[in-house]
């Protein structure tokens, strides 16, 4: 007898979030023990903020314009076009900004991870870590975990301002709304819980990014074949994740601001 | 005097059962050879040795203690003692040779980095190896790729030395060159364990055989004797009638 597909996928979820539940353990039992290797860090910050950035502007300008022309064209039908720069700011800051950079990472740097530290299982490199009496998780997950999570609320509130911009641009180009009073709403507009609760996700979204794909590198087992498929799985599931996740941290993020 | 002593080993991989009751010891300073068909788990058997994987049942002692029961962080001190020679070499691709062959002494020690430079030059000349220091492992030969992986596998001076196929794949000279390297470690007095196809390197480098079948040791003995056993089947692989 078959088994049924509903149970299959929550039979493969439970296997994802046991392995890196175990790999997480193993981050703080094993990686953060003795002295964290600082020049892998900064080699992976390297690697995944600065060489990021330029998708990310690209990602966040777009991003800014096009909100800008959408908004400014449907409020446009209510005399609403003052309200442009309130509207695309708390979206950009809140949740736009923040979940197209974690979306963007998950796709560049978790595809990267997933299939640098698979075809490293493949090659036994990370074997050959074991062998050597070292640990593959202090050497490879740990900078990767810290870096991501270091990295993606930098980049996305890069990605915040870059945003903005884009939209004043657009605002004045196409939609003749001043500059200055742009930037005027904008600034009387957002407050610093806008900018917390959107970077707040990200913290989390690089959290789950890297472990993820830590995870699914380390676990690829039949060759070059199954790094490929590790690898798609990995941005897939990052992304899944992300955007579940979005909503569950948007309403804790929510209960926080009203709490306090 | 037993340095590595495999009492009961089974190991299965799903429904596949590979190993059921292996048992062998290696003494200290003798190379002991691993015999046997494609797949009948040698070197699932020389990775137990290190820990790389974990047997269902059974033991694997190192110098008396049982590794099957220490955690990773506790297999440390141990991999120190036992070199891995890889295959392919294993050496990590983003890593130039002269800094695959550091890695461990960073690991593991506290030199200076002029000792470190002292030992991987020495290491690299032992290995005729000179002038590969800034070469990376994908600019390399299939050959010097695995005397890159022995040379760092032994730069911790360890007790004991398991090689997985050394000359799989290898031209004559290459694998005439590796078998020298062997009988050179054998020489220093480091214990090995090889585990291997080619029949003609086995009989020139190792002190006694054992050959895996069917899951156990089917036989095990010195050169002379493995080649007196009446087993067919052991005959046939011993004269390469069976890969």
């Amino acid at each position: 007898m078959t088994t049924p597909a509903f149970l299959s996928l929550f039979y493969a979820a439970l296997e994802i979030l046991g392995g890196v539940g175990f790999l997480v353990k193993d981050f703080f039992h094993e990686g953060l023990r003795g002295k964290i290797e600082t020049h892998l860090l900064i080699e992976q910050i390297y690697q995944i903020g600065s060489r990021s950035f330029p998708l990310i502007a690209l990602t966040a300008v777009c991003e800014g314009m096009v909100m800008t022309l959408q908004f400014g064209f449907s409020l446009s039908k209510f005399g609403g076009q003052p309200y442009i720069p309130k509207i695309v700011s708390l979206s950009i800051l809140r949740e736009m900004g923040p979940v197209f950079t974690s979306l963007m990472i998950a796709a560049r740097v978790g595809a990267g991870i997933a299939s640098e530290v698979g075809s490293m299982v493949v090659t036994q490199q990370v074997d050959a870590m074991r062998a050597l009496g070292t640990s593959p998780i202090k050497k490879i997950v740990v900078p990767r975990v810290l870096a991501t999570t270091i990295t993606l609320p930098i980049l996305a509130s890069l990605a915040n301002v870059i945003g903005i911009l884009g939209a004043i641009v657009i605002g004045k180009s196409e939609l003749r709304l001043d500059s200055g009073f742009f930037i005027q709403k904008v600034l009387s507009t957002i407050v610093l819980s806008d900018f917390y609760s959107g970077i707040g996700k990200t913290v989390v979204f690089g959290i789950l990014i890297s472990f993820v794909a830590c995870y699914y590198g380390l676990n690829v087992k039949e060759g070059a074949k199954e790094v490929g498929i590790s690898t798609t799985k990995a941005v897939v599931t990052t992304s899944i994740l992300i955007l579940i996740g979005d909503f569950f941290l948007t309403k804790l993020f929510w209960i926080i601001e009203h709490a306090f | 005097m037993n340095l590595i002593e495999v009492k009961n080993f089974y190991k299965s991989f799903g429904k596949k059962i590979v190993h059921q009751g292996v048992d062998f010891a290696v003494k200290k300073g003798e190379c002991l050879g691993l015999i046997g068909g494609s797949g009948t788990g040698k070197s699932v058997l020389l990775r137990s040795l290190i820990g790389l994987e974990h047997p269902d049942q059974g033991q694997v002692l190192f110098e008396g203690q049982d590794i099957t029961k220490l955690s990773e962080n506790q297999l440390i001190d141990i991999r120190k003692k036992i070199a891995y020679v890889f295959q392919g070499g294993a050496l990590f691709d983003s890593m130039t040779v002269y800094e695959n062959l550091a890695y461990p002494l960073r690991a593991h020690t506290k030199l200076p980095e002029s000792e470190i430079q002292e030992k991987i030059t020495f290491q690299l000349s032992e290995f005729g190896l000179q002038g590969t220091e800034s070469v990376y492992p994908a600019n390399l030969s299939g050959g010097m790729q695995k005397r890159v992986g022995l040379a760092r596998s032994i730069i911790l001076h360890p007790d004991i030395i398991l090689y997985d196929e050394p000359t799989a794949g290898l031209d004559p000279f290459n694998t005439k060159r590796i078998q020298e390297m062997i009988l050179q470690m054998k020489s220093k007095g480091h214990t090995s364990i090889l585990v291997t196809h080619d029949m003609p390197v086995a009989f020139a480098v190792c002190d006694r055989i054992a050959m895996l079948m069917n899951g156990r040791i089917e036989a095990i003995g010195s050169v002379d004797e493995i080649e007196e056993k009446s087993n067919h089947l052991i005959l046939q692989f011993v004269q390469g009638e069976i890969r």
